[in-house]
């Protein structure tokens, strides 16, 4: 990484203990994704991001603070970034993916969270983390204990909104969202000083329809039987959607699509023909968490698609842009929201039919659910998906995982296994 | 050709060498035992020089690594999960399509098979208890040997009188023990509790999948009749104990040597 000191100095962060994990990205960044094979040259935009993550992006945050803007950290694919935008703030991303971060959150979180939670609340205690310190209003959600409670204890360090989740999908709840998306438009107004008009809200909502589109687009490609991009690529670029400009990235995710056509058509794959293609399933995956991918790629299988939210949760469906009325428009992005299908929900069949869906079109030899440990939710839901998928004679691996190395070896064994038994 | 599969254990290293002429498994089978060690590159070059004759005869021969080690076996010409060799070592040793209960070092497998194949499995590795581990810890804590340990918990078991362990961690299970021996409880009474605790917890992984007709034990502790009927009444299914369980890794690597290469 280029050298921010100063920047993150004035951000108040405490640059001694982020050096070492600005030590260790550089290698991770080269094992995980430079030493891939025939990767497209595409990628070399989310690369300089990832490899410049504490720089680039968290500079072009600070400028606009400075000239006035406000930015809205979030935690869940639930949160709509478009009313944000259209207030005129930015919407950033701020799970955190790495161990790194772990024992800052269990200074004041009890062991038996799950590692994302741990890792943010964390990252912003630890203050080693430029997006934590420049979100100016974390905005939370009542989707797990964990993270419910959690917020709480953020609450005490940084300005907290909370949006009321409801916690079932009957019309009644849909509406209720619209209810909450409404009060979220007024707290983005009075934190912004804007006032959020039909138009922007109309242009926002498009703006951030494109950019689903583009990572539709994109997960289309790996559908082929040639796969022209490794499930470790597409991750990052996953990711990456949460913190990057959103018209930027859409650009550059249709570029890096151009290319990956072609290589259909040429029929260039990245992954030698009959590897095994698997469809993940399960808990996001933050930035840095590569963790299972990499152990996936590396042991001769292929990731074909995420039913996670760093996957096909974050994209599919899209708002309706016809609404003249802010109310109708709030109702469109309240319909669409309450389309992804979380395991905070109960019930929630409509996970199993997205994975069966999933599994059918990206032609998926087997499915891995993982979860990270100590997640309620998707570790009960994981009956259902087993049992489901094995009705359908789908193979199926129920991984339970956490940020550190040390089951690294076991996960790899159980991998490895698992491809033998698909060949 | 020879065929030959290494498995390289945790604690125990196991080979096993197919001679070239087809033969019942019993009478071809060349197994031998080693302890793994505290590196498994030391071990695999140990093994390397025992089976100097075969890797060096005219014949020519086949390499099958696994186990926990497979990776520092350098001069294999594949390496093989456990899964996949436990599957088909299992299925020799038991003729048939079969569920496999292996009790190893530091993990517990149970595999489905079907033709030679694993279908599907789970594995405990997050945890020492439900494995040999757990064993060796408690044997230690008792000073005895695991064999020892084993006939004592035969006696207490027919005594009647096991001491329950309800602690499901080991370093807990550990301190529920020393308690238990403040108090003065008969060591026969601890070994019977501690082996049923095992039994416990492998029947509680197990139970999350259906069985096959056929149950075998394989792994270090799978001669053991006593453990097997533990087993067998948790389970509610006869789980059957094998004399050669031990090598079913070593076993199943060689012949997918054998096959596979
Ligand atoms: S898994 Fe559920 S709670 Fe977590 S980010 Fe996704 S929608 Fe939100
Ligand atoms: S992974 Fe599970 S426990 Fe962790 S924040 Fe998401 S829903 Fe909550």
């Amino acid at each position: 990484m280029a050298d921010y000191r100063e920047m993150w100095k004035e951000l108040g962060m405490d640059v001694e203990t982020h050096d070492d994990l600005c030590a260790v990205l550089p290698q991770a960044i080269g094992d995980v994704f430079l030493s891939q094979k025939n990767r497209p040259e595409k990628m070399d935009y989310f690369d300089f991001v990832i490899a410049e993550v504490h720089g680039v992006r968290p500079a072009e945050l600070k400028k606009f603070r400075e000239e006035g803007g406000k930015v809205f950290g979030t935690f869940c694919t639930y949160v709509p970034d478009e009313i944000i935008f259209a207030a005129g703030g930015i919407s950033t991303g701020l799970c955190a993916g790495s161990q790194f971060w772990v024992p800052g959150g269990e200074q004041v979180l009890p062991p038996n969270v799950c590692p994302l939670i741990k890792a943010s609340v964390g990252a912003r205690l630890t203050r080693t983390c430029p997006f934590f310190r420049l979100a100016d209003i974390y905005i939370g959600e009542t989707t797990c204990d964990g993270k419910k409670k959690a917020y709480e204890i953020l609450g005490e360090d940084v300005p907290m909104y909370i949006m009321d989740l409801p916690q079932m999908k009957r019309p009644e709840d849909v509406d209720k969202w619209a209810g909450e998306i409404k009060k979220l438009l007024v707290k983005a107004e009075e934190v912004t000083g804007n006032k959020v008009t039909v138009a922007a809200l109309k242009e926002n909502i498009h703006m951030i329809n494109e950019k689903r589109k583009a990572l539709m687009r994109l997960y289309k490609l790996r559908q082929n039987p040639v796969v022209p991009i490794s499930g470790t690529d597409v991750l990052l670029i996953s990711q990456i959607a949460y913190y990057d400009d959103p018209t930027r990235f859409t650009q550059k995710v249709n570029e890096l699509c151009d290319e990956l056509d072609e290589r259909v058509a040429n029929g260039v794959s990245v992954v030698p023909e009959g590897n095994k293609r698997i469809l993940v399933s399960g808990t996001p995956m933050a930035v840095p968490n590569w963790k299972m991918h990499n152990i996936i790629e590396t042991s001769g299988a292929t990731v074909v698609c995420e039913e996670t939210c760093t996957g096909t949760r974050y994209f599919e469906n899209l708002v309706d842009e016809s609404g003249e009325t802010l109310d109708e428009l709030i109702h469109a992005l309240a319909e669409r929201y309450m389309k992804i299908n979380c395991a905070c929900f109960t019930p929630n069949s409509g996970r199993i039919d997205d994975i069966r869906r999933l599994a059918k079109d990206y032609k998926a030899d087997g499915i891995i659910d993982i979860h990270l440990k100590f997640c309620t939710t998707y570790d009960v839901e994981e009956y259902f998906v087993e049992r489901e998928m094995k009705k359908d004679g789908t193979p199926f691996l129920e991984i339970e995982t956490d940020y550190t190395d040390s089951d690294t070896q076991q996960l790899k064994t159980r991998v490895e296994a698992f491809i033998e038994m698909l060949s | 050709m020879y065929y030959i599969g290494i498995d390289i254990g945790s604690t125990a290293s196991k080979v096993c060498v197919l001679p070239p002429e087809d033969g019942k498994p019993e009478e071809i089978m060349r197994c031998e035992v080693l302890p793994t060690g505290w590196s498994s590159k030391v071990t695999s070059a140990s093994i390397k020089e025992k089976l100097e004759p075969y890797l060096n005869s005219d014949e020519g021969s086949k390499t099958v690594a696994t186990g926990y080690g497979r990776i520092s076996v350098d001069y294999a010409d594949k390496v093989i999960t456990e899964i996949s060799c436990h599957a088909r070592g299992g299925y020799e040793l038991a003729g048939q399509n079969c569920s496999v209960i292996d009790i190893g070092g530091q993990d517990t497998k149970f595999i489905s098979v079907r033709n030679g194949k694993a279908i599907d499995f789970l594995m405990n590795d997050k945890c020492a208890a439900g494995t040999g581990k757990f064993i060796e810890v408690m044997a230690n804590r008792l000073g005895v040997d695991i064999a020892d340990m084993f006939a004592l918990a035969q006696e207490g078991h027919d005594n009647g009188s096991p001491v329950s362990i309800s602690s499901l961690c080991t370093v807990f299970a550990e301190s529920e023990v020393i308690n238990y021996m403040g108090e003065g409880k008969d060591k026969e009474d601890l070994a019977a509790g501690i082996i049923q605790s095992v039994a416990l917890k492998v029947a509680t992984l197990v139970q999350r999948r259906e069985l096959q007709d056929y149950v075998i034990l394989t792994g270090g502790l799978s001669q053991s009749r006593f453990l097997a009927s533990l087993l067998s009444n948790e389970l509610n299914a006869e789980v059957h104990p094998m004399d050669n369980g031990r090598f079913a890794g070593a076993l199943g690597a060689a012949l997918l040597a054998k096959e596979k290469l």
